[in-house]
């Protein structure tokens, strides 16, 4: 065996195991503080899957907001009501039996019409290694195509006239690279952050359409202006709404 | 097919994403504690938005033209914020009930039926 360790690979299964084992730790635990616990660490791990395939923005965005709000919100929920018979509560085992035969069908299901379809079992391998010899031959146009499949791909071909600048913000620039896995083949890093295309998105103009050919599929990607506001508008009624529902009365804190 | 050496695929992805799934549903399903139910359905909404930026990568699959680019991750920021806001809500009405009931026990919450 001498391929080299493909490290993206690696933090893939890191990150996915851990993610995994805590996530299943979270459903066989009893203990609600634990549980919490748990659930911490499975969705950080899952931001770090966010970042391996190639979402920064929202990587950071799960830890922030989920890991480092939401997660937060939760632990102190379970610190105001974790009391006595509270911390774990058993259920029972025919219950568990249903839920597990449940369950397991379900995966069984989802995790068949992942494995069905081929196109999605990785990037081809000897595509990438006559991408590589193409990208020996012209060095200046070679960082998205090197990475990506081997049919000239039809996003990439009108920002390689012109340069770099275009391909920023560009969407296919959530791509990472191609794991680089023999000797002498360029390695090519490029730049893949994406805040800026999803702050423009969210504001109105969509910079990572602004390559695309067809007029049709440039069409569908419109701008998040309305979901944007309409989010606005949800977390403001949220925030009143849960502050009117969680604040403490009066009145049976007198008929105590 | 060594995991270690060949490169990931999306089904890697769709594959940690339905187990996150299928453990949020399962969490609804059997925790008996309220909070517990909560955070099954964070688990459930992770495992979404696990498939959603697989699905916006064009370099983990070979029709990488069909990816679904900066939009898997616009819709994975509104899932994260609508859970952001769901959880606020669902842990008030919690608390709102330990205060009335004073009992997080979800089997126990029958007179709420109306």
């Amino acid at each position: 065996m001498n391929d080299p360790i493909n490290w993206q690979s690696f933090f893939f299964l890191l990150f996915g195991l851990v993610a995994c084992v805590f996530a299943l730790a979270v459903v066989f635990s009893s203990n609600i503080v634990r549980m919490a616990f748990y659930l911490i660490l499975s969705l950080g791990s899952t931001s770090g899957l966010f970042f391996l395939a190639g979402a920064d923005f929202v990587g950071a965005m799960q830890l922030l907001i989920y890991v480092g709000g939401t997660l937060v919100l939760l632990v102190f929920g379970v610190m105001l009501t974790a009391q006595g018979p509270f911390v774990s509560l058993k259920t029972r085992g025919g219950e568990w039996v249903l839920a597990s035969i449940v369950g397991g069908a379900l995966f069984a299901v989802l995790a068949q019409r992942a494995v069905s379809i081929s196109d999605w079992h990785g990037p081809e391998r000897p595509l990438t290694l006559a991408d590589s010899g193409e990208a020996a031959s012209q060095p200046d146009s070679a960082t998205s195509d090197a990475a990506g499949p081997a049919d000239e791909t039809k996003e990439s071909e009108p920002f390689d006239p012109d340069g770099a600048r275009a391909e920023e913000n560009a969407a296919e620039d959530d791509k990472e690279p191609a794991p680089p896995t023999h000797e002498g083949r360029r390695v090519e890093l490029r730049d893949t952050r994406t805040a800026t295309a999803i702050g423009m998105a969210l504001s109105g103009p969509r910079v990572d359409s602004l390559g695309e050919p067809s007029a049709v599929r440039r069409g569908g990607m419109s701008s998040y202006v309305l979901p944007f506001e309409i989010v606005s508008v949800h977390l403001l009624v949220v925030l009143i709404g849960a502050a009117y529902l969680a604040r403490t009365k009066k009145r049976f804190k007198t008929e105590d | 097919m060594n995991l270690l050496t060949e490169p990931v695929g999306l089904t890697h992805y769709l594959l940690v994403g339905a187990v996150l799934f299928v453990c949020g549903v399962v969490c609804m399903a059997v925790k008996r504690n309220a909070l517990g139910v909560l955070m099954g359905i964070e688990l459930v909404l992770n495992g979404a938005n696990v498939n959603f930026v697989a699905f916006a990568n064009g370099n983990l699959r070979s029709d990488g033209d069909w990816a679904l680019g900066l939009d898997g991750h616009l819709i994975a920021l509104f899932v994260i914020v609508l859970a952001a806001a769901e959880a606020a809500v669902a842990l008030a009405i919690t608390l709102n009930f330990y205060n009335n009931h004073s009992t997080v026990d979800v089997d126990r919450a029958e007179e709420l039926h109306g």
